[in-house]
């Protein structure tokens, strides 16, 4: 059966079209939601920023670091990339030894999983507040040009930033139900459903990455 | 043909394809890193930040989160709806240019 006949019977057939268990499937469409909001908070940053006729900060500068004496433009977002980058690798392991069975490093990676998300929100609360005390942005004005930049930063990094402390809770939680034996009948596809909302947050960071601080 | 399915995306898979994912991962991100650390600009650096960005997201989708494994109706579930994003943004930024257009006549034409 090609792949086109398998969406025909899928749909057409007189059974439950998608082929998974209702949480999996609630998590994927709860994320296709998500990807609309995060899109629609891009949206209106690009057209800020190409409707404004005022110079756009210079992220590379405006998010430079001195280490050492040495002046390095985006360290701290290259370090929080690698850090979500981690996670995600992490949790895709999880997931693999949830299905294995293996229940004692299933719970271990994702708690390693919880504790990179965390690190990340840590770096961020870092980031937010030399922005805020140092170079005085605010969402409605900073000293480096147009306004907007401070809105669509704190709006779009703030909102991504609430995903990941809210997925370092939905972890903790699930790690700890699974360690205590309550999916030992049920299976471990939770530690799947789990991690792709874990996913979907690293996915939204690589293009927030791209948009916000590299373009 | 469920059970077959349910096979396919459950399948544990080697430990070593994630761990490779992950270090193609770090390296698409190091790129990205180094275009501005080099400061490339212009058409060429739009390209680049584009093209790994691509690359990225797709390796996290297909293989982290397992989409390349799902059936196709899932993946037309997941997929169809976000053109709509992509007529958005086009339309977005045809507005966007008309408004800066606008802008530029009214703020500094005397």
């Amino acid at each position: 059966m090609t792949r086109w006949q398998s969406v025909v019977a899928d749909w057409g057939g007189e059974k439950q079209t998608f082929d998974m268990s209702w949480g999996k499937l609630m998590m994927w469409i709860f994320l296709l939601g998500d990807t609309f909001i995060f899109s629609i908070f891009l949206i209106g940053y690009m057209s800020a920023r190409m409707s404004t006729t005022e110079a756009w900060p210079n992220a590379s500068e405006v998010f430079a670091l001195t280490i050492a004496g040495q002046h390095i433009p985006l360290v701290l977002i290259a370090i929080m990339t690698f850090i979500l980058i981690t996670s995600s690798g992490t949790m895709a392991m999880a997931v693999n030894y949830a299905y294995q069975k293996n229940k004692k490093v299933a719970v271990y990676l994702m708690l390693v999983t919880a504790v990179l998300g965390a690190s990340f929100v840590g770096m961020q609360a870092f980031e937010w507040s030399k922005l805020i005390i140092e170079e005085g942005i605010r969402p409605w004005g900073n000293p480096m040009g147009a306004p907007q930049f401070g809105a669509a930063f704190f709006m779009i990094t703030g909102f991504h930033g609430l995903h990941v402390t809210a997925g370092v809770i939905l972890l903790l939680i699930i790690a700890h139900k699974v360690h205590r034996g309550d999916y030992d009948k049920k299976g471990y596809q939770i530690v799947e459903i789990t991690g792709l909302y874990w996913h979907f947050v690293d996915l939204v960071w690589v293009f927030i990455f791209a948009f916000f601080y590299l373009w | 043909m469920n059970e077959q399915t349910k096979e396919s995306v459950e399948k544990v898979h080697p430990i070593g394809m994630y761990l490779k994912v992950w270090f193609l991962l770090f390296l698409l991100s190091t790129f990205s890193y180094l275009v501005d650390f080099y400061q490339v600009q212009g058409m060429l650096r739009w390209s680049f930040i584009l093209i790994f960005m691509f690359l990225k997201a797709g390796l996290i989708l297909a293989i982290f989160m397992h989409v390349v494994w799902e059936r196709m109706a899932l993946k037309l579930l997941l997929f169809l709806p976000p053109l709509a994003i992509l007529v958005f943004i086009a339309l977005m930024s045809i507005e966007s240019d008309y408004v800066f257009f606008n802008r530029l006549l009214s703020f500094f034409s005397t």
